[in-house]
């Protein structure tokens, strides 16, 4: 299967919305590795170096949305973080339309070590009121999703991935994803997978490996955290009895936290949560941190038997 | 035409003197009513206010959000009482209005923020963040060869966020000339004197070692505001306007006052107040 990372999508995408003359980009010295670069490349006019200044980015980006013009920002997912104050009071309260990327995040970013490892990022901009959040799982749907935004009435977070995974989706599928509807790519009625980012491709193959021990399970890419699918999420709940959240995010607040909540409010239902459990990162290669720290099929596989063994008969 | 189009209510110097002392009144009583909000600030910013919108500023009351209309950010959007009372000086804001000045529900916030009040370009209230907007007008504005102008104000104590210095760079960077800012020097931050929260030096030599073009001015002095203003929009910018204010000018016990920065007087000083500015 083809591999690609989702910050390419991205990349790919701001040279796709080029010709709408709104867009404009802005880069934090860290173009190269976000992809913002592609379109800089080709659009020097509309891309602007706001040098090593995130919060003066997010500001500049905010006055633009003003005038109109739709601003794609980008940096580490990290060093989005520096600025939340900005996106929180410049972006998101006045509600100017104005997309953030994050690339670089999860553990998954590797041997940089743990100050380039957001674990926290979906969590603080999903508690934004006005904000959308997305992490999408491979570079098709991190293009379609991006490209989505053109014509989006929220300001956005989106979170990417440094390194490659499996493609999980043909452009076509991509094209059909919808901003804050689930996306369920396998089917199954005892347990239900919800994963995001680069652990999409890591459930489906703990489904293969579930299906093997007589365990038929739902996948589910939940490419938007906020908003969330609580419609969906009940439906599946109903269905399946089971739910496990996987994400290279923290436990707290992200995927897990999003779908413990909805569960709670709507339809409590046991859930295991795969994830970063409340610590920090390291060097090492991203096989080796998602081993570390408890992201591997193995891990999804057994936090799903957890779930099924819960589930009232 | 439809009549929206921005325009300036070019006003002479003299009647610019009687709207700045009108909205003085405003401004006490705005923070009188409300027991709540910061006079010593916005007695100090009203003279540039005023200045601006007397003699430059091309904005529209039928249509506040006009694409051409020129800007004006305030970034210490704390002076909230001095913005309000400026745009009821200039025809977007009501009388009864000035009465929901952090009312519930009401059009006039505690910190000037866009979407309640007609007029107000910037959502402030948390400080350092005015330029960098201002810059992102400006730059479209560039982008699209429109000949709409952006005024950034800032306090002094302001310019001890970082941000002010990151967005002062990446104006230079970008050669950005339809932007001036004005830094309301009133001495003065919340807790105490700004030299003794953080010693700023020569605020006007760290302007120019940013590439920018420095003027200082008596920012209670209408003609020199007048004055400044011409300079900066006939220069290639980007240009900063140190005015000098007194914090609370106008008001005896006010100024020049640190505890006046965020509080409202009571019945006998408001009394004195109006007499003051009667």
């Amino acid at each position: 299967m083809t591999s690609a990372a989702s910050r390419d999508g991205y990349g790919s995408a701001l040279l796709e919305m080029a010709e709408d003359e709104r867009v404009v980009v802005l880069e934090a010295d860290l173009g190269k590795s976000t992809k913002s670069c592609l379109f800089r490349e080709e659009y020097p006019n509309r891309t602007f170096s706001m040098g090593i200044a995130e919060q003066n980015m997010m500001l500049v980006a905010a006055g633009m949305a003003s005038t109109g013009k739709v601003p794609f920002a980008s940096t580490f997912a990290i060093f989005t973080e520096r600025g939340f104050e900005q996106v929180r009071n410049g972006i998101a309260r006045p509600n100017l339309i104005v997309h953030l990327c994050g690339s670089h995040g999860g553990i998954h970013t590797g041997t940089d070590g743990s100050s380039a490892q957001s674990i926290e990022d979906l969590a603080i901009y999903r508690t934004l009121p006005n904000m959308t959040v997305m992490h999408p799982c491979d570079d098709l749907s991190s293009k379609a999703l991006t490209k989505a935004l053109l014509n989006h009435n929220r300001p956005s977070y989106t979170r990417t991935a440094r390194n490659k995974t499996k493609r999980i989706y043909t452009e076509e599928q991509a094209d059909s994803l919808e901003i804050g509807k689930f996306s369920i790519i396998r089917e199954g009625n005892d347990v239900a997978i919800l994963a995001c980012g680069v652990m999409v491709a890591e459930a489906m193959d703990a489904a293969e490996i579930l299906s093997n021990d007589g365990v038929d399970a739902t996948v589910v890419d939940v490419h938007t955290l906020k908003p969330y699918d609580h419609d969906c999420l009940k439906m599946i709940a109903e269905k399946c009895g089971a739910i496990v959240t996987a994400e290279d995010h923290s436990i707290i607040g992200g995927l897990g936290g999003a779908t413990s909540e909805s569960l709670a409010s709507n339809l409590p239902t046991p859930l295991e949560r795969v994830g970063v459990n409340d610590e920090f990162g390291m060097s090492g290669q991203p096989a080796e941190l998602m081993e570390h720290y408890g992201l591997t099929v193995t891990d999804i596989v057994d936090a799903a038997k957890r779930a099924v063994s819960r589930r009232t008969a | 035409m439809t009549g929206a189009e921005p325009t300036c209510q070019e006003q002479t110097v003299d009647d610019l003197e009687d709207i700045a002392k009108g909205c003085r009144r405003e401004i006490v009583k705005m923070v009188k009513r409300a027991n709540a909000g910061h006079p010593g600030g916005s007695l100090s910013v009203i003279d540039l206010l005023v200045g601006l919108y007397g003699r430059t500023l091309r904005v529209s009351t039928k249509e506040p959000k006009h694409p051409d209309r020129d800007r004006v950010i305030l970034s210490k959007g704390h002076a909230s009482p001095a913005m309000y009372s400026a745009l009821h000086a200039f025809g977007f804001l009501q009388e009864t209005d000035l009465h929901t000045y952090r009312v519930y529900n009401g059009v006039c916030q505690g910190h000037v923020d866009s979407k309640w009040t007609p007029g107000i370009d910037f959502s402030g209230g948390s400080l350092g963040m005015g330029l960098s907007f201002g810059l992102g007008v400006a730059l479209s504005g560039k982008m699209d060869e429109k000949d709409h102008f952006t005024w950034v104000i800032l306090g002094d104590g302001e310019c001890q966020e970082g941000e002010i210095w990151e967005a002062a760079m990446a104006a230079v960077h970008h050669k950005v000339e339809n932007i001036t800012v004005i830094v309301d020097v009133n001495g003065i931050q919340n807790d105490n004197f700004v030299d003794q929260q953080m010693v700023m030096g020569d605020l006007g030599a760290k302007w120019s070692a940013f590439g920018w073009k420095v003027k200082d001015i008596d920012g209670h002095d209408m003609s020199e505001i007048g004055a400044a203003i011409e300079w900066s929009k006939n220069l290639v910018g980007p240009c900063v306007i140190l005015a000098r204010t007194i914090k609370g000018k106008g008001v005896s016990f006010m100024e020049n006052n640190p505890s006046f920065h965020g509080k409202a007087p009571d019945d006998d000083e408001f009394e004195l107040a109006m007499e003051e500015l009667a």
